[in-house]
């Protein structure tokens, strides 16, 4: 049965995640009070890109973009061949890594720039993910993603201020805000685009696949917390994964020009707030 | 699928004076919306395929103008937004004015006005969107001819 679902990740997520993508930049319009593209838009561009010149800054950049185009497939097929979580976020986190290699590796002041922000974002996210993690294991008793899927008890009854936490964060991991990001998908002027100045044509495409495979990831992620075994739990997944999606849509247009600073300084407090007074209390609970 | 069905632009303000730019802006706003038609107004050469510009060519943006459109891979094109761009406009027989843009790129369309109105504007994004299937049916053509 793992094995069904992760082919399906495998086969499905770009199909998904473009959608997602296409139905995110719809919304956005709406909600600026514009009409905004059609729903396969982000399709057209993934074709588009692959028909135009790809201009080649060195080789190595090449390499680490399918690194992280790689790690990040790779991550979601262990999670959803229902591997450890701990490794999954171990695996999306050298994924970035590789990226930001890639992105250094270009001599051009934009792509380091980008580079460096995007370092500062895992500095601000990376707690979060590991209390989530951590979190899990308290619910569950286990990192492993087959047995906290069919726990008794759903994980957001146990974690509901690490659930909020997640949410928050997810803001980040969708590029959305703070919009002077690494590489925003929103602020397309903002530092040329940070972290894919350099790249063009099928290169860049390959890095939408990438973040189209994440972005699959990270709202299944979502929905684990709600998932115990039975049917209904998976279409609370998905009803709760729906809601979060729109309440962080919300979240970016609601504040579209958060700073870098402020995003280090309120995830910290969030993960602090949330994530650890919900630990504190389990702990206290359960003993 | 079609090269044109996701354009995007990069907006270069030559010596413009800004009356046009602020008509380009106009164009991605909520009244005119041009992302209807997938237009992205990017800020990255490398990114762009439609290179508009406002505003004449001048001494010392000349270099400049010539190395965004390098830095643009193909295929691309280019929309010359306001008479200034045209072909200097009111500022034509200025001592630094070179000319409208044609003085240094290929322009392929042409946005009179001043201010160019929006719809101008998007009418000729448009038909720059057009050119660029074309544009890719003959890098492609000469591709094989050089494979042949
Ligand atoms: S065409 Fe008119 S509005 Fe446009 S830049 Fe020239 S002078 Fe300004």
């Amino acid at each position: 049965m793992s094995w069904i679902l992760a082919i399906g990740f495998l086969v499905l997520a770009p199909l998904l995640g473009g959608l997602l993508e296409g139905a995110d930049r719809v919304l956005c319009a709406r909600m600026q009070g514009r009409q905004g593209p059609p729903l396969l838009q982000p399709f057209y561009d993934m074709f588009k890109l692959i028909q135009k010149q790809s201009v080649v800054v060195n080789n190595v950049q090449d390499v680490l973009v399918c690194g992280f185009l790689i790690f990040v497939v790779f991550a979601g097929l262990l999670f959803f061949w229902g591997g450890d979580i701990l490794l999954v976020f171990f695996a999306l986190t050298l994924a970035e890594i590789f990226f930001i290699m890639s992105s250094c590796s270009a001599n051009s002041p934009y792509s380091s720039m980008g580079a460096q922000r995007e370092l500062l974002q895992n500095m601000a996210y990376e707690p979060m993910i590991l209390l989530t993690a951590i979190g899990f294991y308290l619910a569950a008793n286990t990192f492993n993603v087959n047995e906290i899927a069919v726990a008794s008890v759903p994980a957001i009854v146990y974690l509901p201020g690490i659930f909020i936490g997640y949410v928050f964060i997810l803001v980040i991991k969708f590029r959305k805000s703070p919009f002077d990001l690494s590489t925003s998908h929103h602020a397309h002027q903002e530092m040329v685009r940070g972290l894919t100045t350099e790249l063009s044509g099928n290169v860049l495409a390959i890095v939408s696949l990438a973040e189209w495979y994440e972005n699959i990831l990270l709202i299944s992620i979502l929905g684990l917390f709600f998932l115990n075994g039975t049917l209904w739990s998976v279409l609370a997944a998905v009803l709760g994964c729906g809601i979060a999606y729109f309440v962080v849509v919300l979240a970016d247009n609601v504040f579209p020009r958060v700073k870098w600073d402020a995003m280090i300084k309120s995830t910290w407090i969030v993960t602090l707030v949330a994530g650890g007074i919900n630990l504190m209390i389990m702990e206290l609970l359960t003993r | 699928m079609k090269v044109s069905k996701s354009p995007w632009m990069l907006h270069y303000d030559g010596s413009s004076c800004n009356g046009c730019d602020i008509e380009v802006l106009a164009c991605t706003m909520p009244r005119y919306d041009v992302e209807r038609f997938g237009v992205i107004n990017t800020g990255n050469p490398k990114h762009a395929d439609i290179l508009l510009i406002t505003g004449g060519i001048n001494a010392q943006n000349k270099p400049v103008v010539e190395q965004i459109y390098s830095q643009m891979p193909q295929p691309k094109v280019v929309v010359a937004v306001g008479i200034c761009a045209c072909n200097g406009g009111v500022f034509k027989d200025c001592y630094n004015i070179l000319g409208g843009v044609d003085t240094v790129l290929p322009v392929d369309i042409y946005v009179p006005g001043c201010a160019a109105k929006p719809e101008a504007i998007i009418d000729g994004v448009i038909q720059a969107v057009a050119l660029l299937d074309e544009k890719r049916k003959s890098v492609r053509e000469d591709k094989k001819e050089a494979g042949q």
